[in-house]
């Protein structure tokens, strides 16, 4: 599914995914920095990772506070906390 | 330096509420062998490494179990979020209600509360990353006890997805410690304090 048809809950499940891969090959790269296939593979989740977080912001509002943009009213404060569970 | 990011790391849904499994999973907060104890170790530790690469390893472990701990407290405050007093009584909660209300407070399932003594911060490479990789165990077990306890499968997806990382975790500090003893006397890696006596072993090789 592309990005862009995605529902709020299915983003969120996506930036879960690309973030986790982005932390778990981290500290692999931090024992094997020379790796170049972990190398590729940082590249490619960390792109779709910032992609995804940029597209959230647009549609939902920001979850880091380098994708806040706020208008009229600060949007960052206004984003629902994760413990509060439901759909996302 | 640190920024938050206004998501967990994975997602906590619980729909059922019950204060006995949020007595339990509190261990993983402020327990022995819980996530505020890792978290504080790897990030304590990481000021002496002399190894650029480890103590980049101790930030980068130490800050996702900072994720791990919010999603403890997380899973906590859904088990206990409106209930009555008298339901939480009938779970065996009372003590911990008289003095933190439904609040999240670091402690242990017996009660005990958080303490630095339950981790260390040793001023030695081998010392340090041997404990670790030792907490990692540690943290394991709790989850394994704790999947023997809980059958709801709203909690145990979150706890399963903890337990795994433990196990990245201690793969990820034996290479870290391998990383430290490649730079010591391979004869005898407890010579002398990489982090203490001056001269003792290669740590101008920062980039290798």
């Amino acid at each position: 599914m592309m990005m862009n048809q995605m529902n709020q809950s299915q983003l969120m499940h996506w930036i879960n995914m690309v973030s986790f891969a982005v932390v778990d090959i981290t500290e692999y790269l931090d024992t094997h920095p020379k790796d170049e296939e972990a190398l590729k593979y940082f590249r490619h989740y960390s792109e779709l990772r910032r992609n995804a977080l940029e597209a959230y912001a647009q549609q939902y509002g920001p979850l880091t506070i380098d994708t806040a943009n706020p208008g009229t009213y600060w949007n960052w404060a206004m984003q629902p906390l994760p413990w509060e569970g439901g759909a996302c | 330096m640190w920024n938050y990011e206004r998501r967990l790391q994975y997602p906590v849904n619980i729909t059922r509420p019950n204060a006995k499994i949020a007595q339990i999973i509190i261990s993983q907060y402020g327990g022995p062998d819980g996530e505020a104890a890792a978290s504080f170790r790897y990030l304590s530790q990481r000021y002496s490494m002399p190894y650029r690469k480890v103590a980049g390893l101790l930030t980068d472990i130490g800050t996702e179990e900072l994720a791990h701990l919010e999603m403890i407290a997380a899973i906590v405050r859904q088990l206990t979020k409106g209930l009555s007093a008298e339901e939480l009584e009938a779970a065996g909660f009372a003590p911990y209600y008289v003095d933190h209300t439904a609040g999240i407070w670091p402690q242990a399932a017996g009660g005990i509360p958080f303490n630095a003594c339950e981790f260390q911060s040793k001023g030695d490479a081998i010392t340090d990353l041997f404990e670790d990789m030792a907490a990692e165990q540690k943290a394991r077990t709790t989850y394994d006890n704790i999947l023997r306890l809980v059958k709801d499968p709203e909690v145990c997806d979150p706890i399963r997805f903890l337990r795994q990382r433990e196990i990245v975790h201690f793969q990820r500090f034996g290479e870290g410690l391998r990383m430290v003893q490649d730079e010591l006397d391979s004869n005898n890696f407890y010579m002398c304090n990489p982090e203490f006596d001056p001269g003792c072993g290669n740590t101008d090789n920062q980039t290798r």
